[in-house]
């Protein structure tokens, strides 16, 4: 189990004190200037080799990103866009960043934008998060005070802005194009890429958008050296994580843990095991309403990481582990997440906002089970019409879920048609 | 992305808007963190402070004073107002009920947190009760899942509900009180209930 010492958010629940003077006690703004003193090539060299991967759920290695964005200014400013729009259903991880880590989240946004070459950071924190955002504010308006941020940030001789944007309740808003145009005060609708956003990103300025998370483990990074990230997890899944556990377990909770725990180790040592024990488990959804669930044999044995859990043809996403026990209906779970995502679309693709509102009212459907035995290949035929032809990810997030489902428990949903069947047989009205 | 709780009643659009002076400042601040000629960006913070100068909803008057405030064609205000779903487009309830339904809500009661709304407020989804103290909206996951079931009322969280808590906290609000937010069931924040399992070892500075 990862060791209290090699935990980056060690005010994770808000215990502690999130002002800046306590953030300081803990560590953060501790010779920032000093790191910043060695360069911008050597803090991008240093967080490719940490082997981070960004937290936002695609899993992209942070370092890389960070070195797409230009070396030299054609006249452009160059912009860190921090994503806080934490919208996918079992993700809630950001939120314990901004009102109990926030300096974390400030401090690296000044050391990603160094390295980046950026003049300021626009950190865009969803609508609903209303308390989050007063305290970040006041937390960005303390750094200014100390002198951390603003001009000559540090001491270090760099100026840096940082400023708290926020939305209204959308979704979409976390796709990082559909984020940008919020930032420039259009609707949230993403943009097909090419150009991606480190050429041309907010107002059409290169721009790299990065999960809170990602950015707020850059300092202790940066200050332990990469090899002390690397050295936890494993190769091409290093370091820590925090993990959103909710649904069916005794005490749910966030936690930072060492990236590849076996999920049953997760869930035993912080949430007081499944509801009614581990024989009780039916599936989990790993990483966030977004990807395929997995039942429990597969659970059994299960390093959560992002290559184990692809490989199980599921996803680590955002590390957001629902647990479903023996009492829930699966279909209906996923029925929910079809409205979600219906509900969510922004409309502009064909497949994604006829799809989703078709797939949501087929799944309704399956849930009392009033459907033929042949639609559940219709089904599946139209989630892969939708995967991979759309402009953003939501569409392959509206399909998966579904996938999953009759991948691991078809028979639940056949069983729950010939019920409906036989309950029906006895009427002489066939159904319409 | 199209949603909206119906007023108490008819309502009548105010002929005029403008901020009042301490929201003007604070739009002039807001507008200062954007790059020159780039203020159109301040149109999501700015629509929520003209709500909640109205009292929780947008009428045309204040889309029309931002359009111009900003430099936008009236057009493209509507259409942002009308995209993210906390913007109101009628008057609503004093206090604002959010229910999240969504899975890890679900699966932890949000059916019977519902239901204890509905029959506590009298109002289905929504809808604004008689007297305009409460609306009623069934919402997706606000990102407090490890706190499930949870409910957003105006500007706070109420997280770890059960139907009886529900209905504690609607009472209280109805008697002109204001409950504390967060966690109903004594724990902290979403460190696991009854303590910690990490973190235990640290005292401040490493
Ligand atoms: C529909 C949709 C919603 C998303 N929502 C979020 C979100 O709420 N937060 C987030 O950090 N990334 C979200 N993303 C991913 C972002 O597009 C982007 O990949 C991410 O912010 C990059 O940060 P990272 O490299 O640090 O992971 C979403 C993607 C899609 C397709
Ligand atoms: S995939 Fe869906 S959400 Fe994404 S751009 Fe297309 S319609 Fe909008
Ligand atoms: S599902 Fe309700 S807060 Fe996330």
């Amino acid at each position: 189990m990862l060791q209290d010492k090699d935990r980056i958010f060690t005010n994770l629940y808000g215990f502690e004190d999130s002002g800046l003077a306590g953030a300081q006690a803990r560590g953060d703004w501790d010779g920032t200037a000093a790191i910043m003193a060695k360069g911008q090539d050597w803090i991008i060299d240093e967080m490719k080799a940490s082997g981070l991967r960004g937290r936002g759920g695609a899993g992209f290695p942070t370092g890389m990103k960070w070195s797409f964005m230009p070396k030299k200014s054609d006249g452009r400013p160059s912009y860190l866009v921090v994503n806080a729009d934490e919208s996918e259903p079992g993700t809630c991880k950001d939120r314990e960043i901004l009102r109990n880590d926030p300096q974390k989240l400030i401090e690296g946004c000044l050391l990603a934008g160094f390295a980046m070459r950026a003049i300021a950071a626009y950190i865009y924190i969803r609508g609903e998060f209303i308390q989050e955002r007063r305290r970040l504010q006041a937390a960005v308006d303390e750094a200014y005070a100390a002198g951390l941020i603003g001009k000559n940030a540090c001491g270090s001789g760099y100026d840096f802005d940082v400023y708290v944007h926020h939305g209204a309740g959308a979704y979409i808003c976390g796709e990082e194009t559909a984020l940008i145009q919020s930032l420039e005060g259009k609707k949230g609708q993403p943009r097909l890429k090419p150009p991606f956003p480190a050429g041309v990103g907010v107002w059409g300025c290169p721009t790299t958008v990065n999960n809170v998370e990602s950015i707020a483990v850059a300092p202790t990074i940066l200050r332990r050296g990469a090899s002390w990230f690397a050295g936890l997890g494993k190769p091409n899944n290093t370091g820590t994580k925090l993990f959103c556990i909710s649904g069916h377990v005794n005490r749910p909770c966030n936690v930072e843990e060492e990236m590849g725990i076996p999920l049953k180790e997760l869930i035993e040592k912080h949430c007081g095991g499944v509801r009614g024990g581990w024989d009780n488990l039916l599936a989990v959804i790993p990483g966030g309403s977004s990807v395929p669930m997995l039942p429990k044999a597969i659970c059994d044995d299960l390093p959560m990481d992002f290559d184990t859990l692809r490989g199980h043809r599921s996803g680590l996403g955002t590390a957001a582990v629902i647990v479903m026990d023996k009492s829930t209906d699966l279909i209906k779970a996923i029925a929910r997440l079809s409205k979600f995502y219906k509900h969510e679309s922004c409309g502009q693709c064909t497949p994604c906002r006829e799809g989703t509102g078709w797939m949501w009212r087929v799944m309704e459907r399956m849930v009392v089970g009033k459907a033929e035995p042949e639609e559940i290949d219709t089904l599946l035929e139209v989630t892969t019409q939708i995967e991979g032809h759309t402009i953003c990810a939501l569409g392959d997030a509206a399909a998966w879920p579904i996938q999953g489902l009759f991948r691991h428990f078809r028979p639940v949903v056949e069983q729950r048609i010939a019920d409906y069947k036989a309950r029906n047989a006895s009427r002489p009205v066939a159904a319409e | 992305m199209s949603h909206g709780v119906a007023p108490a009643g008819p309502f009548e659009q105010p002929a005029t808007f403008e901020f009042n002076a301490e929201n003007k400042a604070l739009a002039d601040v807001i507008i200062a963190r954007y790059p020159a000629g780039r203020q159109q960006s301040a149109i999501v913070p700015l629509l929520d402070i003209a709500q909640r100068q109205c009292g929780g909803w947008l009428p045309r008057a204040a889309m029309e004073y931002l359009s111009a405030l900003l430099g936008m064609a009236p057009i493209r205000v509507y259409e942002v107002a009308s995209f993210y779903t906390m913007f109101n487009m009628a008057p609503i309830g004093k206090h604002l009920v959010q229910v999240c339904t969504t899975t890890p809500c679900w699966l932890r009661g949000s059916d019977e947190v519902l239901a204890a709304c509905k029959s506590k407020l009298g109002i289905g989804i929504n809808q604004t009760t008689k007297d305009e103290m409460f609306s009623l909206m069934e919402v997706e996951c606000l990102g407090a899942c490890v706190n499930a079931p949870m409910v957003q009322i105006n500007d706070d969280y109420y997280e770890d509900l059960t139907a009886e808590k529900t209905d504690a906290i609607l009472d209280a609000l109805a008697r002109g009180e204001t409950p504390a937010a967060g966690p109903q069931n004594g724990r902290q924040m979403s460190c696991p209930e009854g303590g910690p399992t990490t973190l235990t070892t640290l005292k401040a500075g490493e």
